[in-house]
């Protein structure tokens, strides 16, 4: 899908001029409220539905996760935890997985294709698969683990908060489908709001450590979680505690670029500099008699240095 | 510029590698800048596009890694580092000034030149690993992605390194006159290595008498 002309964009991977940006956007957010969640994996289906995408039947392997990961077909999926956070306390941790929509996202900042990740004034990280040119670099990138590469067109995909329904003011099909209210869509001031009631709720149920899932670390995300116990996101299927863009790939986008091509252009000016200083070095004919006299100099020196 | 009296520096064979490893590398090299500075994304279009310049780059990278690995075979006798080549390189400025006189006999190479021969082989080694590590679709997958975001990062090191230390290569056959004969035509004019390479030359002289 070309880039939607009534969004306007934030951020644009591998570009460094800013984009059209004359429209006011708020900043929207999913909040999904992992204490409300059944498992009844609507979210999936409507996810599949809306996008057209129709993966391949999997295998059981005896859980309920289906398919077992994220895949070019499955944007978002269920995440089953059984955990036991306590001693004698045992519970089932349902986490709907997919991209986080980063403010500050690490696929965008590995991507090499212009414009291949788009950013949006409202906080939506966009791939615009045509332009996208299957290096996986946006896999090395996200903190989340969430791009998935198609072995059949080698692009990358991933979930698109519903760009294109937001754009014509609806909210992810996801949001419109779920039975209990689980997945809410707004502002993220509203989503924040509404958090807040949710986990003086949970503190009120005796989970001390509910809290909001909205990582600093990577700007704050417009997918956020309401977590029972958000002092150990780790228990939801691995959600990383303070999840950031790895240093590693920081360093390669960041000042390694403009240091290595500086490198390059300064030693090719360096070697014209000594070309139009020096001249060539031309063996000539004469050379002959006058080397035999330099030897003789090279003799005495090394034997001075020695 | 040449006569019947030059002396022969190399074979067809080793010639044609050198060639082979020449132009992979330039293709290499801006297939690689273009995908890894925004600035040099046009360069893809010498590709066929952006996916062309991701599949081709790799391919492209064995091909010159096998012909590397063949001229590695081919000359490594001749780069190995003794002790006038630690001189030598003390010796740098002179070099520089075209002040050979001055500077501890040279073998068929100079330091400078076994530096840029050891820093090719070793990051070609660098490049393949990390290379092979991040190639999409047919590696990476199946590689932790923390390692991948290393090879990523060794993977341009290396590469920038060795795009300097080719700079230099280029220049230093563009400076010293006569030097590139040796790289087209195979031969070198008997002055050229009495100048740059005169225990060599007095080697292949003592053969020529035998």
């Amino acid at each position: 899908m070309a880039s939607m002309q009534s969004l306007d964009i934030k951020n644009r991977s591998a570009t460094s001029l800013p984009s059209p940006s004359v429209r006011s956007h708020t900043e929207l957010a999913k909040l999904i409220d992992v204490s409300k969640c059944i498992g009844c994996k609507a979210c999936q289906v409507a996810c599949m539905e809306w996008n057209d995408l129709r993966g391949p039947v999997g295998e059981n392997t005896g859980v309920y996760d289906n398919p077992q990961d994220l895949n070019e077909h499955t944007w978002t999926l269920m995440r089953f935890s059984e955990v036991e956070p306590d001693d004698f306390s045992f519970e089932w941790l349902i986490r709907k997985d997919g991209c986080m929509h980063c403010d500050d996202p690490g696929c965008l900042k590995a991507c090499p294709a212009p414009g291949a990740i788009v950013q949006y004034a409202n906080g939506i990280v966009d791939f615009i698969s045509e332009k996208c040119i299957g290096c996986g670099y946006c896999i090395a990138g996200c903190p989340f683990d969430i791009p998935r590469l198609s072995r059949a067109d080698n692009r990358a995909y991933k979930c698109t908060l519903c760009s294109d329904r937001v754009a014509v003011g609806l909210e992810p099909a996801c949001v419109t489908t779920c039975p209990t209210g689980c997945i809410t869509f707004g502002t993220k001031e509203d989503m924040k709001q509404q958090a807040v009631l949710r986990i003086a709720d949970l503190n009120s149920r005796g989970y001390d450590n509910a809290g909001l899932y909205d990582p600093p670390g990577v700007g704050g995300t417009h997918v956020m979680y309401v977590l029972q116990h958000a002092d150990r996101p780790g228990l939801y299927h691995g959600l990383p505690e303070d999840p950031r863009i790895s240093p590693m790939v920081g360093f390669w986008q960041g000042i390694t670029k403009p240091l290595a091509i500086g490198a390059l252009a300064l030693l090719a000016m360096a070697s014209f500099l000594h070309f139009i200083k020096h001249g060539p070095n031309v063996a000539e004919e004469d050379d002959d008699a006058p080397s035999r006299d330099k030897t003789r100099d090279r003799k005495e020196e090394s034997s001075h240095v020695e | 510029m040449s006569n019947k009296d030059d002396i022969r520096r190399y074979k067809d064979g080793e010639r044609l590698h050198h060639w082979i490893v020449a132009v992979t590398f330039i293709l290499l090299a801006m297939s690689g800048l273009a995908l890894f500075h925004p600035s040099l994304y046009w360069l893809t279009n010498l590709f066929g596009g952006g996916q062309w310049t991701r599949i081709l780059h790799p391919f492209i990278g064995l091909v010159m890694f096998v012909s590397v690995m063949v001229l590695m075979v081919r000359f490594w006798r001749h780069n190995l580092v003794n002790r006038d080549d630690l001189r030598w390189i003390r010796y740098l400025p002179d070099a520089l000034h075209k002040r050979e006189g001055r500077l501890p006999p040279v073998g068929r190479y100079n330091a400078g030149q076994k530096i840029i021969y050891w820093s090719t082989v070793i990051g070609m080694f660098l490049l393949l690993f990390s290379g092979l590590i991040m190639w999409q679709p047919y590696f990476a997958p199946v590689f932790p992605i923390g390692l991948v975001r290393f090879a990523i990062l060794v993977h341009a090191f290396s590469a920038i390194l060795l795009m300097m230390v080719i700079i230099l290569h280029i220049y230093a056959a563009i400076w010293v006159k006569g030097s590139l004969q040796a790289m087209v035509k195979g031969t070198v004019s008997r002055t050229w290595a009495k100048k740059h390479h005169p225990l060599w030359y007095r080697e292949v002289t003592q053969e020529e008498r035998k």
